[in-house]
């Protein structure tokens, strides 16, 4: 059997992302999509997915199909102070927010910290590359960039990661290879293609053939119906790139359950998978509980051993939740209490503390000292944040272009940036 | 964005490329040459290419001189582009230097931008530039602004180019003239070609740039002929070309105008006048210096494109010139621009759209008087 399945070809296979559309189904039907008998359901399910396996261009991966390597108490210990970074950074965001430190359009990551760390923190190097949406500052945290830098950007200072020009939603970090932070939703897409792109021309063209960067997009379930997110994923089988899509599927997009937005991805389905249209682009579709860290971590390593062997991409559905609202902005009065109950009781962070707990990979104690120290970095973060200075005006017309000639040529023969108002921000510039 | 555009391939090409009947050539010597040799070597030197011949090895001289510029687009690669930018490289430089993408202009815009922004140095190739329209979010957002919300981390050094313009009788949606649309997005630079050795030039220039030009070529320009410089010459992007040097009047030009401005040039002269005629060049940013110079000394303007009236490139440089060198006109400055309706099929209909040389006149009459052939 292929590492990766088009479709689980059975319900009570084994492995995670089998049992993962299963474990949906009961929350599909508290989310009051359809009423629906459990039993039938699985059977119309089961029925559905037999036939939606048949095409999978997937060939059996070389060497061994992987389980993920069994975690280490060291790397246990990485991923739990990872998730609980995210959520403590993301309660401060609100917290600071409603304070007056930080504004317009934030959108927290809290309730999908395992799809983060299982993907970026678990599987990914400095010099791989991950894009994202305006949801972003948790990618950016467990991709490695200063929690400091992050915050100070949320507060709009000169020492955030874009220099306080781009805010919450373009999150950039060239040394650790964060793409950004993106408004439009789909438009960072071909962007992380693009990168994955330049690895492959690095190794066809430039002649690096052991460059195995990878490149990782971050996105909704909302996305999956954008046209880009259709074009990139026909370019990344086409042009075979070590591209990853991950979808975090939590539901929503803004006021707009899944179902409403999106069709059914197969004839004879009654749920919108989008996982199955992995296999329509000739890549692996695979679903996975995205509130599970373990087994994010487990398909994730897949998928990108897949890529960095140059077997090119692979579309990942991760079922997660956000327990907070669209944005900071949204009064989130649509989704119903069943849900966010259903959703709070898998939460990420208790969940895996109880699995180091029980394999013997951390004590109680062990997990409350590293929850410490991520409240004392986060508490940090916040006073860099606030003693860090505002953008100068400098600043205004500093970075509009690379090369600064850009902005042309005065009536004195000078190029106005040699006009010294330009680094006061005062010069005319058309 | 079906090939409706082959139709302008139907016109013969002259002997291929390469052959001698092309172009006279002798290649560059090498070796210094004595000072009685040299008048031998420059008419040697003199080399006349069409336009896409003269973009082609603008292309490919920097294709080699640097492993990281690559081309994308429809058709760019086994195909050679539809207007033979490209005809030929891919069997030189493989298929992914000249990636043939799927339509799919959001998508492979976007995919340039991320490879631009780690580091390679793409040339999106629009097949026509009407059909960038499906790429403008990619291109407002990400190729014009990124280098400023990311703080400067990340620049992206792409050309866009493609052939614009009204053509004959292509249609309302193959007839586009983007440069209007696009010349508000900051972060770009705009520049528009005209001659075969502006074209090459120029386009060296953009694609050694680190900033994103997006490069406006015009689909009845490229059997343009002319001499071209050399691998070295690198022409400025943000300077104007003095076409014509005169007295009288300024008018203002770029890209396929610049031929219905000297045509019309041409009978003036023999009406009295003496216009001076300048070609932008480069869209945005303007080139102050040369268009003030030139009103001081003319005291009059005219303005005359081809994209709409409505928000074109006129209307910019005409508010810039009203505002900033008041004092030195003796006349506002007219601007003939393309009529606000979509381009006609029909050949008439077609040519009322767009301005004419007996406009130009025209204007000239207006601005400056009517004058009697002495």
């Amino acid at each position: 059997m292929p590492a990766l399945c088009a479709a689980p070809a059975a319900p009570l296979a084994a492995t995670n992302r089998m049992a993962a559309p299963m474990a949906s189904s009961s929350s599909r039907a508290l989310a009051g999509a359809r009423v629906c008998v459990p039993q039938r359901q699985q059977q119309r399910r089961a029925a559905s997915m037999r036939v939606a396996a048949v095409a999978s261009p997937v060939k059996q991966a070389a060497g061994k199909p992987g389980k993920a390597a069994a975690i280490s108490p060291e790397e246990a210990a990485m991923l739990y102070s990872d998730m609980y970074l995210g959520r403590e950074f993301e309660d401060m965001c609100a917290q600071m927010y409603y304070r007056g430190k930080m504004f317009g359009f934030v959108h927290l990551y809290s309730g999908q910290e395992a799809v983060s760390t299982g993907v970026i923190k678990a599987c990914l190097r400095k010099n791989d590359f991950i894009s994202s949406t305006y949801r972003d500052h948790v990618h950016a945290l467990s991709k490695g960039v200063s929690a400091r830098k992050v915050m100070a950007e949320l507060f709009g200072k000169k020492t955030g990661v874009s220099r306080g020009q781009g805010g919450s939603m373009h999150m950039f970090d060239r040394e650790h290879g964060l793409l950004g932070g993106y408004a439009f939703i789909g438009e960072g897409i071909p962007i992380g293609l693009g990168a994955a792109f330049q690895v492959a021309y690095s190794q066809r063209v430039l002649g690096n053939e052991s460059d195995d960067r990878v490149s990782v997009n971050f996105f909704g379930d909302g996305t999956c119906n954008v046209g880009q997110f259709y074009e990139s994923l026909n370019m990344a089988t086409l042009y075979k790139l070590p591209c990853i899509f991950v979808v975090e599927n939590n539901k929503w997009a803004i006021g707009m359950n899944h179902p409403r937005a999106t069709a059914p991805s197969s004839v004879g389905d009654n749920e919108p998978w989008i996982y199955k249209k992995g296999p329509a682009f000739g890549m692996p579709g695979v679903h996975v509980d995205g509130m599970d860290v373990m087994k994010v971590r487990e398909v994730a390593m897949e998928a990108v051993q897949r890529a960095r062997r140059g077997e090119g991409p692979t579309l990942i559905e991760a079922e997660t939740y956000r327990f907070r609202g669209h944005s900071l902005a949204d009064p989130d009065e649509l989704r119903r209490k069943e849900e966010k109950d259903h959703y709070a009781a898998r939460d990420p962070i208790p969940q895996f503390a109880k699995f180091m707990v029980a394999n013997g990979l951390a004590t109680e104690s062990d997990i409350k000292a590293l929850e410490a120290k991520v409240k004392e970095e986060v508490e940090d973060c916040v006073d860099y944040a606030e003693n860090s200075p505002k953008p100068d005006m400098s600043q205004l017309l500093e970075n509009v272009f690379a090369d600064p000639k850009g902005f042309g040529i005065g009536p004195d023969g000078r190029y106005r940036y040699e006009n010294p108002g330009f680094t006061a921000g005062t010069a005319e510039v058309s | 964005m079906a090939a409706a555009s082959c139709t302008l391939r139907s016109t013969p090409l002259p002997a291929a490329v390469g052959s001698p009947a092309a172009r006279s050539l002798l290649a560059a010597p090498t070796r210094p040459v004595r000072a009685n040799q040299r008048c031998l070597v420059a008419k040697a030197q003199k080399r006349e290419l069409m336009m896409w011949e003269a973009l082609r090895e603008g292309l490919d001289e920097e294709m080699e001189r640097d492993p990281t510029v690559c081309l994308m687009g429809e058709d760019v690669g086994h195909y050679g582009g539809s207007y033979k930018v490209s005809h030929g490289l891919y069997k030189k430089y493989g298929d992914m230097r000249l990636l043939d993408t799927p339509i799919c202009e959001n998508g492979f815009m976007g995919m340039g931008v991320g490879a631009a922004m780690t580091g390679l140095r793409p040339i999106v190739e629009g097949m026509n530039m009407g059909f960038l329209l499906l790429a403008f979010n990619q291109i407002s957002n990400n190729c014009g602004m990124l280098h400023y919300t990311s703080g400067g981390q990340f620049k992206v050094p792409m050309v866009i180019r493609g052939p614009g313009g009204v053509g004959r009788q292509l249609g309302a949606e193959h007839s586009q003239r983007l440069e209007s649309y696009f010349q508000s997005i900051p972060g770009v630079q705009l520049v528009a070609c005209s001659t075969a050795a502006n074209s090459k030039a120029l386009l060296k220039s953009a694609i050694r740039s680190d900033n994103p030009i997006i490069f406006f070529e015009h689909v009845l320009l490229y059997n343009v002929k002319g001499e071209v410089h050399g691998p070295d010459y690198c022409q400025c992007l943000e300077r104007a070309e003095l076409v014509r040097e005169g007295t009288d009047v300024t008018i203002f030009c770029y890209s396929r105008m610049r031929y219905v401005v000297m045509q019309a040039v041409a009978e003036l002269e023999k009406q009295g006048y003496n216009p001076e005629v300048v070609d932008l060049i480069s869209l945005k940013p303007f080139d102050m210096e040369t268009i003030s110079k030139s009103i001081k000394k003319t005291r009059k303007a005219i303005i005359v494109e081809e994209c709409m009236k409505t928000g074109g490139i006129g209307a910019s440089l005409s508010a810039v010139i009203h505002e900033s060198l008041f004092n030195e006109l003796d006349h506002e400055v007219l601007r003939l621009s393309s009529q606000d309706v979509p381009t006609s099929y029909a050949y008439e209909l077609e040519a009322a759209t767009i301005v004419q040389p007996e406009k130009v006149v025209a204007a000239v009459h207006k601005v400056c008087g009517v004058r009697v052939a002495a």
